[in-house]
């Protein structure tokens, strides 16, 4: 088995999920990723209903709820956003020590900015001061970004040594700025990119249109990679495949929406939401486990079925997958992309082929800093204040994320959307020990192992798929 | 070597002998600092200074700039000015010790400001650490003598967390064993980092359905996390949260109602004391007889020490002028979008 050549012909003892598999060209270590990922949803959920004082016994977990799985994947979206751009540095061969410390410096920047200069000139809420920060947050991360690309590509200084560097004097540059006092609360639509309160999600309708859209862009996607196949004459993937990875994407699609739009409003923000828009609250009787609000008498409760509000895609979620859809585009489609993977797999070879690779460091590092950008508005804006801590330890989760999800750090290896789903299984670590009140100890102990772990499957995967 | 100590202990001798005998002579404070990284101890500096040069006395100061041997340096250097006393910030409570030392054997008094190290020769002056945690739990039981208490904890490896902590339950003990007061959460938070008390706070509102009543949040950064979690739930403002440090976006959280009480360790109160105290050591005073002194043996090894231990200042909707009139804060920051006529300070 070991020794088969690698373009060999499929031999006649392989089983048949091995054949399906290959015939559809299923990138099993993502198969492996999800099903490893379902086991921990599933076990998670399962001892959060048993472990919890009042729980609701082995199906009444809290993981598996439309709640925790909405906050998850707000929970993820930081770090999310920022591994998409760790993974093309890992792939250069390069590492980025420095993103936690250059979040902190524009988080406080942003905050300082909209907080302490541009609220009491403008007038605190001005509907001009949220654009402002995001943009000088975008450009001050991928000014920083392009600064450590400019000294590890031509000042010829190890990427290590200089995001090293970076790491210690960016945060105490944010430290600087902020003379370390808390920066809060941010600007009111600012606030909403962080995802909190009813205006920060679109709303069931938006959210199923999406869905929609999306799943006519897989189908599109899907024609339109067949088509390019038989042009430039490939064998095209059998039919049946097409159809599968077809509805197999659009139901992933519309159940993550059909997850996101069941979370409902929380009673109390259902409540203030419904009397901000003149929106009667219908009369009922009052239940504890209920979601809905209702009157009875004059007092607002919870109850069965009554006025509910569903939340739909938040914000930060639809920048996370904006984030993810885009690198991928810009790491499989773009002359960018494909050098990037050409220089991380052979950097001789790419620069005698052409390739000006010092540019080439220099824009990776610059986009990097952009995306540390995007997740500093994500942060502050969620924690609805920009603080000396923010930050800490991140370039640690952002780099073991990326790794979880399969990026070698050989170099030339690895994917978007690998180390997305990477942060995904790493937050749904320490949001499951954190529904199970775990001291965090045990989620250090239960993280580290994961990476380790994931890292040792890979090595095993690669050399027996050789 | 030898010849060196006995110059020292000679001029000990002096020092000490001109000082008692001739009161009128302007005393010298020193003050060893650890850094000057952290906004604080400008403050702190400040209030020392401003009491010293009052008593017609002078003020000498260094800066470790965070570093054992630069202190060290720093110390021996001072000790050749010939203070009355030093006051000590430890970057490093075990590695100042052999300096301690020479300032002992200079016949130097010496007072360990805000960190301790433990020379039982030395006056400890800081703020109540358990006390912060007490008061915290004291505000709380004001608002919620009973309820579903969630408990956010600061970094595990740090003292400080645990000490906080027990604070909080020797108050609340009475209350949890007769039923009122159950604990439904209780985590620590990864360097006392807010995103950290944010996630935690989210699972524990999750794990619970909301069946959280009040939150023990031990500093006041982690309480802007807590808040913002339970902002999300629409909770923000009827669930209580505590912190401590007097942190200016907590002390607006408190006027807005979103945060019962900042515990505030006001430095300047701290410098002040410490003067004092350093000012009745150098007029030759026994330590034990300088008011408010108290004997501590809390420490890693148990020694025993005088100590002045400060009570830290509760901050809530009632007594934010407090923070005003010290200067610590503007009316402006503490009163940032407070609805007009909901806290006396902000009219």
């Amino acid at each position: 088995m070991a020794e088969q050549s690698g373009s060999g012909p499929a031999t006649s003892n392989e089983g048949l999920f091995t054949r399906l598999v290959r015939a559809a060209e299923i990138d099993t270590r993502m198969l492996g990723m999800i099903a490893a990922m379902f086991l921990i949803w599933v076990g998670f959920d399962v001892l959060s209903g048993i472990l919890r004082p009042g729980g609701g016994g082995l199906l009444g977990g809290t993981f598996l709820t439309s709640r925790n799985l909405w906050i998850l994947l707000v929970q993820t979206s930081v770090i999310a956003v920022m591994t998409t751009g760790m993974v093309l540095i890992i792939v250069l061969r390069q590492i980025d020590l420095s993103v936690g410390s250059m979040l902190n410096v524009v988080a406080i920047t942003a905050g300082v900015l909209q907080v302490f200069q541009l609220g009491p000139w403008l007038g605190v809420g001005h509907p001009i001061i949220w654009i402002i920060a995001v943009l000088v947050a975008l450009l001050l991360g991928a000014a920083i970004g392009a600064f450590n690309g400019v000294l590890i590509a031509y000042g010829q200084i190890p990427s290590f040594i200089v995001t090293l560097g970076g790491l210690i004097a960016y945060r105490g540059i944010a430290f600087l700025i902020a003379s370390g006092v808390t920066v809060a609360p941010m600007d009111k639509t600012f606030k909403l990119i962080g995802g909190n309160g009813p205006a920060a999600s679109i709303g069931p309708v938006w959210s199923w249109v999406l869905a929609a859209v999306a799943c006519v862009a897989i189908g599109i996607a899907v024609v339109g990679g067949r088509r390019r196949r038989v042009q430039f004459g490939f064998k095209p993937k059998p039919v049946w495949a097409e159809i599968l990875s077809v509805v197999v994407g659009c139901a992933a699609v519309l159940g993550t929406t059909a997850v996101v739009n069941s979370y409902l409003y929380p009673p109390k923000v259902a409540e203030r939401f419904a009397l901000d828009n003149n929106i009667p609250i219908p009369t009922g009787v009052e239940a504890k486990a209920g979601l809905a609000i209702c009157k009875a008498g004059d007092k607002v409760v919870t109850c069965l079925d009554g006025l509910s509000f569903q939340t739909g895609y938040p914000i930060p979620v639809l920048i996370m997958i904006a984030v993810g859809l885009i690198m991928t585009f810009v790491a499989k489609r773009t002359r960018f992309g494909r050098y990037v993977f050409a220089t991380g797999g052979n950097p001789e070879a790419a620069e005698l082929a052409g390739i000006n690779t010092k540019r080439l460091t220099v824009m990776v590092f610059t986009l990097m800093g952009g995306l540390v950008g995007v997740s500093a508005i994500i942060a502050s804006a969620r924690l609805d204040a920009a603080t000396t801590a923010l930050g800490t330890l991140n370039e640690l989760y952002v780099i073991a994320a990326a790794v979880i999800g399969g990026t070698s750090l050989a170099g030339g290896i690895g994917t978007i959307y690998g180390a997305i789903l990477g942060a995904l299984l790493m937050q749904s670590l320490q949001s499951g020990m954190g529904l199970l009140n775990a001291d965090s100890a045990y989620t250090d102990v239960v993280t580290g192992l994961v990476l380790v772990l994931a890292v040792f499957v890979d090595q095993v995967y690669r050399r027996r798929v050789k | 070597m030898k010849f060196k100590i006995l110059t020292l202990l000679a001029g000990a001798v002096l020092i000490t002998a001109s000082s008692t005998a001739v009161m009128a002579a302007g005393k010298t404070i020193a003050v060893s600092w650890k850094t000057f990284q952290e906004e604080r101890w400008k403050t702190d500096e400040a209030a020392i200074k401003k009491v010293v040069e009052a008593a017609g006395d002078t003020y000498l100061s260094t800066d470790a700039q965070g570093s054992a041997q630069k202190q060290a340096a720093d110390i021996e250097s001072l000790i050749s000015q010939k203070p009355d006393v030093i006051l000590v910030v430890a970057f490093d409570s075990d590695a100042i010790l052999p300096s301690i030392q020479k300032i002992n054997d200079a016949g130097i008094k010496s007072i360990a400001y805000d960190v301790q190290f433990e020379d039982p020769s030395a006056l400890y002056i800081t703020f109540d650490n358990v006390g912060v945690g007490r008061i915290m739990a004291q505000e709380m039981l004001k608002v919620k003598p009973e309820g579903r208490y969630a408990f956010i904890k600061g970094d595990k490896g740090d003292p400080n967390a645990t000490f906080l902590f027990q604070g909080q339950m020797e108050v609340l003990k009475p209350a949890m064993d007769a039923g009122k007061i159950t604990n439904v959460c209780e985590t620590f938070t990864d360097g006392w980092k807010p995103d950290n008390a944010q996630k935690n706070m989210e699972q524990c509102l999750t794990s619970t359905n909301n069946g959280v009543d009040a939150v023990l949040s031990e500093n006041d950064g982690m309480a802007s996390g807590v808040v913002a979690a339970l902002d999300a739930q629409g909770l923000a403002g009827t669930v209580p949260v505590t912190g401590q440090d007097g942190d200016l976006a907590a002390i607006n959280r408190v006027a807005l109602g979103t945060q019962l009480v900042s515990v505030w360790k006001n430095s300047v109160d701290l410098g002040t004391v410490a003067a004092k105290a350093a000012l009745a050591l150098a007029d030759g005073a026994d330590p034990a007889s300088i008011a408010g002194v108290t004997k501590f043996n809390g420490g890693k090894k148990g020694v025993e020490m005088n100590a002045i231990l400060l009570a830290p200042t509760p901050i809530t909707k009632d007594n934010i002028q407090v923070a005003i009139d010290a200067g610590h804060i503007t009316k402006e920051q503490a009163c940032a979008g407070v609805t007009a006529g909901s806290v006396p300070a902000c009219n």
